[in-house]
């Protein structure tokens, strides 16, 4: 871990960093809580251990830039500015859910904030991304779209057509590869004859970098910088792999036995808040008393997320025929 | 009235609504350059332009998926995919986003897509590319999916098509590009969940859609030499249906035989005779039955294609029947 604190931005801004990734440690935390006790079902696929890749990718961007991602999404959504306890009443299956209920924990959508959908099928928010891409470019606009993907997702056509698209055409689209490591629990050396994923955007003509240090916010960040100035300044696509660790299962289903604890730990040792909030504290950028302050914030806002889902009605049986067709 | 070819009310439409909207792009597979497989979009891409005419890579779910990308950015694409055969590799997209991104996102999103594309058999093309896939999509809430028969419904179809804020699977019939019919010259459009009376009869209702329409017709003339005056409706659309035409029909008629190109076996017919037991079982004087494409895929040799698609006197026999 070697990359320093970034020296450009404000101390408040390092510390909402830090904020944001407790939000969403803590919103996830307490959702598998609640998916214990029955108030919350389906698939619920945690973020925890990966918040630097979320919060390092979307802290840069503009508020006109758009994202699509997959069904690991409450990092995003919450890095991006969602509502928390909009968020977390989708999960509750509410109708003042994010997506009215109708979504769930795969499936949130904020189009005011330029979220443009958790998407559940693997690979098949690609497509999508060159799409909105695609219409930035026909605009004349200079927005862009950040496309995450995991590691997972490159072994799907999808993935081929999408990038071949995108260099093509030249479009805006940041391709954000988060590797975890696993495609649900099958390892990446399993699955992908290039285990070295970026290098597969040779194929496509596509610039393309990987991040070591997935676990500190601030190499993420500069990564994410570079690309995006590469993509603004009209050089089409960007493909960009962050090396990260999920530190829970695949699912709150998932019983984890394709794994050793011991390789586990040394991740462990790379929690990227503990990082970042070390980093902090070493460099007298903020005091054990602030962090404790940041903590008891976060907790009540996600305390008031949780009664709000609590609280909230579920949708009324006429929503089942709302929103099919425009 | 005007004379156009079922290819000419298309590219007509096609032009209408490259020209009243800015924001509208055709895109697919040989659109532009070649000009289109079934010579549809002949010429457009030196009329609009490379950046509207789009050539794409063969990628049927990256590019469909584009189109779908852009509708959701508030665009107005008109996507093709060259054959409904070739749908199979883009029904993610079609399927999981197109259809669902409104429900899933609590109605945040619309689609405005119109996916043009090519059904049927008979060409001699074999088992993977004869295919009627039009009904599987007519399964899926979220979609709407329009079969026009002939060039007047083609235009009017089309044109209600584009002004749809969902996505409309807008499904053509290769054998029908060169028929001809009369095209209202003032302005028109037939909304779609609107089936049309084809013919008139009094003593049995023929429901069909797409190519099966004309060959309805000309089974309804055969069974004129029977003595039997055969009413003939075209579905138009298949989602959303239009029950209460043939419901309306049936119990004038008192008899339903239901006509599809695409396998019988688990077919669209099925869902017709159905509603029509659900809606007019006290009205029929026989079962309601229904004609078919054989249940194998479809063989390259002639004699043997001839017998999978169902013709005029395949019908007028199952129609004899019911006398």
């Amino acid at each position: 871990m070697s990359t320093s604190i970034d020296s450009t931005l404000p101390r408040s801004e390092l510390l909402t960093m830090l904020r944001t990734m407790k939000l969403i440690r803590r919103f996830e935390e307490r959702s598998a809580e609640h998916y214990g006790r029955g108030n919350i079902g389906g698939f619920l696929h945690l973020y925890i251990g990966e918040e630097a890749v979320a919060v390092g990718v979307i802290s840069p961007l503009r508020d006109d830039d758009k994202i699509v991602t997959h069904y690991r999404d409450h990092g995003h959504a919450l890095a991006r500015g969602m509502d928390t306890a909009a968020c977390m009443a989708e999960l509750f299956g509410k109708s003042t859910g994010v997506s009215g209920g109708k979504g769930g924990s795969m499936h949130f959508f904020d189009v005011e904030k330029g979220f443009m959908g958790g998407h559940a099928i693997v690979g098949g928010q690609l497509p999508l991304a060159v799409g909105l891409a695609f219409a930035n470019r026909y605009r004349g606009e200079d927005s862009l779209v950040v496309c995450f993907l995991g590691d997972g997702a490159v072994n799907e056509g999808e993935f081929h057509e999408s990038m071949n698209l995108a260099s093509l055409w030249k479009l805006p689209v940041l391709f954000l590869l988060e590797n975890n490591g696993f495609g649900m629990g099958t390892r990446v050396e399993r699955a992908s004859a290039q285990p070295i994923i970026h290098r597969l955007a040779d194929r496509h003509n596509v610039r393309s970098h990987r991040e070591e240090n997935g676990q500190d916010v601030f190499a993420v960040r500069q990564a994410t910088l570079d690309a995006i100035e590469y993509i603004r300044d009209g050089n089409g696509p960007y493909f960009l792999e962050v090396m990260t660790y999920r530190f829970r299962g695949h699912s709150m289903a998932d019983p984890i036995e394709y794994r050793q604890q011991h390789e586990v730990e040394p991740w462990l040792d790379l929690d990227p808040i503990k990082l970042l909030s070390d980093r902090l504290l070493e460099n007298n950028l903020t005091t054990e008393d602030e962090v404790g302050a940041i903590d008891e914030d976060v907790e009540n806002e996600v305390n008031e997320a949780i009664q709000f889902a609590l609280d909230s009605p579920f949708p009324t049986p006429d929503e089942l025929y709302t929103d099919i067709y425009a | 009235m005007a004379q156009l070819t079922y290819r000419e009310a298309i590219r007509a439409g096609l032009e209408e609504a490259l020209q009243s909207n800015p924001e509208t792009f055709i895109m697919g597979e040989d659109v532009g350059a070649y000009g289109g497989s079934y010579a549809v979009t002949k010429g457009f891409m030196e009329e609009y332009g490379e950046e509207r005419i789009i050539d794409t890579p063969i990628a049927e779910s990256g590019f469909v998926g584009t189109g779908i990308g852009a509708a959701i950015a508030g665009m107005s694409p008109i996507v093709e995919i060259m054959t409904i055969n070739f749908s199979l590799l883009a029904m993610d997209q079609i399927v999981h986003i197109a259809a669902k991104a409104r429900y899933m996102s609590g109605g945040q999103i619309s689609v405005p897509i119109v996916i043009r594309t090519v059904s049927g058999g008979g060409n001699m093309l074999a088992a993977t590319h004869s295919q009627s896939l039009e009904a599987w999509y007519a399964r899926v809430p979220g979609l709407k999916v329009v079969t026009p028969s002939n060039a007047a419904d083609a235009l009017g179809l089309l044109r209600t098509a584009v002004a749809d804020p969902n996505p409309v699977m807008y499904v053509e019939h290769s054998l029908l590009y060169g028929s001809r019919s009369e095209v209202p010259d003032e302005h028109y459009t037939i909304p779609f969940g609107s089936a049309r009376v084809a013919r008139g009869g009094t003593d049995v209702s023929i429901i069909a859609y797409l190519r099966m329409v004309p060959v309805a017709l000309q089974a309804a003339e055969l069974l004129e030499e029977d003595g039997i005056d055969a009413e003939v409706i075209d579905l138009r659309s298949l989602l959303p249906l239009d029950t209460q035409t043939f419901i309306d029909s049936v119990h004038k008629t008192n008899r339903a035989v239901v006509v599809e190109e695409t396998w019988e076996f688990g077919g669209f017919a099925g869902e017709i005779i159905a509603q029509i037991n659900e809606k007019a079982f006290d009205s029929l004087d026989g079962p309601a039955l229904r004609v078919g494409g054989v249940n194998v895929p479809t063989p390259y040799s002639r004699p043997l294609e001839l017998l999978t698609i169902p013709t005029p006197e395949m019908v007028a026999d199952k129609v004899r029947s019911l006398f």
